[in-house]
């Protein structure tokens, strides 16, 4: 249908040799179904991802066979459940390469994971006068927590700028890690502009001048290869959903040190070793975090996504997604009137864009009715939609399921959007 | 495809692309802005009463082709009309859109032009495109002077 596509009808034929993605669909069950009759395009990746079998069957499992609470009970079926939920925590500690496993705190997802911190460690560590140091292109998410810290304290908030093509401005950012930042709150991988910061050498910067670092990895867990002592960031916070897992959990990784030094989140059961009226003392990690009864099929769930992800390998993944995205660009960003938001150099696949003349809206309930499933708004990032002066943008964004036939969908799709509304 | 050329008939179109009214009103004697959180749409209107009378609106913002276009239709229909009618047109306006009936009632003023918004009723995720304005309208009249959101 394309030029575009002919010219890569042959990496396209050797690349399904390699990365076996009909085989992959299958796993995943929801990908089957039709929408307003037409077989689904999902697209919508960095807003949840679609779940495998063996997500879906663990859960079952639990409650099918394994349901109790953990951490409590001698009975058989309370020491199953605790040692599926504490593998499951193994599992994240390998797939982050955490030192130690109770370094990783389950919670609710990320936006829980950044709140905790500034709770805690924020509100130990940032008094009057203070700064936080985030960047332009952050999520809701990691801007709003750190504002309502600040607030509370009389702290600032900054922000690092960003270039035309959504990439940091390093020296900025430097310039802005100030004797007073008590924290810099990074987004590795921006939902937006697919941007893949070089995190490693923020971290680094930052620590130059004593500054610790939590990295918001939502968009970057699911797509590349994550090291936290490689990174060396104080924390680094992910979603179970958007990593193939269940919603509902997702883990903060702090380094033991500082977790140990950090007040309690919440109070309540399972993160006490002992309460009496007149004191409580705390429970060690990483159950002084996990107040009350966790989401433990959630954690379960994730595990089992863990796994899966680790079947088949997340440098194979981001090799075929890169060439998604390379795929993608090309054809939609060749499509006349369009313009994609976020062309960094390092870039994930994430593809935004403006069409010249049509609201993303219109177009979203265009795509909606060939079955392809997009993100359209502001994407809970209103201060980058005003970087880029658009009030809103389409976002395709995608995951090792997608195939270049979904995005010749696409293309089609926005050629009638335009045929309609243009 | 037949459902979407429901939804964008040539009317919308038309006032999406060339919106009506579409400027600040010098001397307006009330306006409020509305916002529409989950898309950004957001939309000023702005109106000028004689008595009762709906003697000159107009609007400015940014928008999808729904709400720029109801907005535009909304600002051409109500000019010259009194509160009490402006009142029985929304109520119709949003039971066309709500899919609840056509929206016509015997005796009653009629819809006409807005009419072509009978298409929306299909696409329940933009009921709230074409009614940001009308809302908007209302906070107007009301003299509350806040953003109204459809949130």
């Amino acid at each position: 249908m394309s030029t575009a596509r002919d010219v890569l009808n042959g990496v396209d034929r050797e690349r399904s040799i390699r990365f076996p993605v009909e085989k992959i669909r299958q796993d995943f069950p929801l990908l089957a179904n039709a929408v307003h009759g037409k077989p689904l395009a999902y697209l919508d990746n960095a807003a949840t991802s679609q779940k495998p079998l063996a997500v879906i069957e663990a859960e079952e499992l639990f409650y099918r066979r394994d349901c109790s609470n953990i951490h409590r009970g001698v009975h058989e079926l309370s020491e199953r459940a605790t040692r599926w939920y504490e593998d499951a925590r193994t599992k994240v500690q390998q797939f982050l390469n955490a030192r130690e496993s109770r370094e990783i705190i389950f919670v609710r997802g990320t936006t829980e994971a950044i709140n905790l911190v500034a709770s805690t460690f924020g509100r130990k560590q940032v008094g009057a006068g203070d700064e936080v140091l985030i960047t332009a292109m952050e999520h809701h998410s990691n801007i709003v927590p750190w504002q309502i810290l600040c607030e509370e304290k009389g702290a600032r908030l900054r922000v690092a700028p960003i270039n035309d093509r959504g990439e940091i401005v390093f020296e900025e950012y430097e310039r802005l890690l100030s004797p007073r930042t008590r924290l810099a709150a990074l987004v590795h991988v921006s939902n937006v502009l697919g941007t893949i910061n070089p995190v490693r050498e923020m971290v680094e910067a930052a620590h130059r001048r004593n500054v610790p670092v939590l990295l918001d990895g939502a968009q970057a867990a699911p797509h590349l290869k994550v090291d936290v002592q490689a990174l060396d960031c104080e924390f680094y916070a992910f979603s179970g959903h958007k990593l193939y897992g269940p919603t509902g959990v997702g883990v903060l990784y702090g380094k033991a040190g500082l977790l140990d030094a950090m007040p309690p989140y919440q109070g309540g059961g399972d993160m006490i070793r002992s309460v009496t009226f007149e004191k409580t003392i705390y429970n060690t990690l990483p159950y002084k975090f996990e107040a009350g009864t966790p989401n433990i099929a959630g954690a379960i769930g994730l595990g089992a996504a863990v796994d899966y992800v680790n079947g088949i390998g997340l440098d194979n993944i981001a090799a075929y997604e890169g060439e998604l995205l390379a795929y993608g660009t090309r054809v939609v960003g060749g499509i006349s009137g369009v313009r994609i938001i976020g062309t960094a150099r390092e870039k994930a696949g994430v593809i935004s864009f403006v069409i010249e003349g049509i609201h993303p809206h219109d177009v979203g309930t265009v795509l909606d009715q060939e079955g392809i499933a997009v993100r359209t708004g502001h994407h809970c990032a209103q201060p980058l939609m005003e970087r880029f002066k658009i009030p809103a943008a389409t976002r395709a964004s995608l995951a090792f399921y997608n195939t270049t036939r979904e995005i010749d969908v696409l293309a089609a799709g926005i050629r009638k959007a335009k045929e309609l509304l243009g | 495809m037949a459902d979407l050329r429901g939804l964008y008939q040539e009317m919308i179109l038309d006032h999406s692309k060339r919106p009506r009214n579409f400027r600040a009103l010098e001397g307006a004697d009330c306006h409020a802005e509305g916002y529409n959180p989950l898309c950004g749409d957001r939309i000023t209107i702005y109106v000028k009463l004689e008595n009762d009378r709906i003697s000159d609106i107009s609007f400015q913002g940014t928008g999808c082709a729904i709400s720029t276009s109801s907005a535009s239709l909304l600002t051409e229909t109500l000019k010259g009309k009194t509160r009490a009618e402006a009142d029985a047109l929304f109520e119709q306006f949003h039971a066309l859109v709500t899919g609840k009936g056509n929206g016509d009632k015997a005796g009653a003023v009629t819809l006409g032009k807005l009419a072509v918004f009978s298409g929306v009723a299909e696409f329940p995720v933009r009921v709230k495109c074409a009614t940001l304005a009308w809302h908007t309208f209302r906070s107007a009249l009301e003299g509350e002077n806040k953003t109204v959101t459809t949130e």
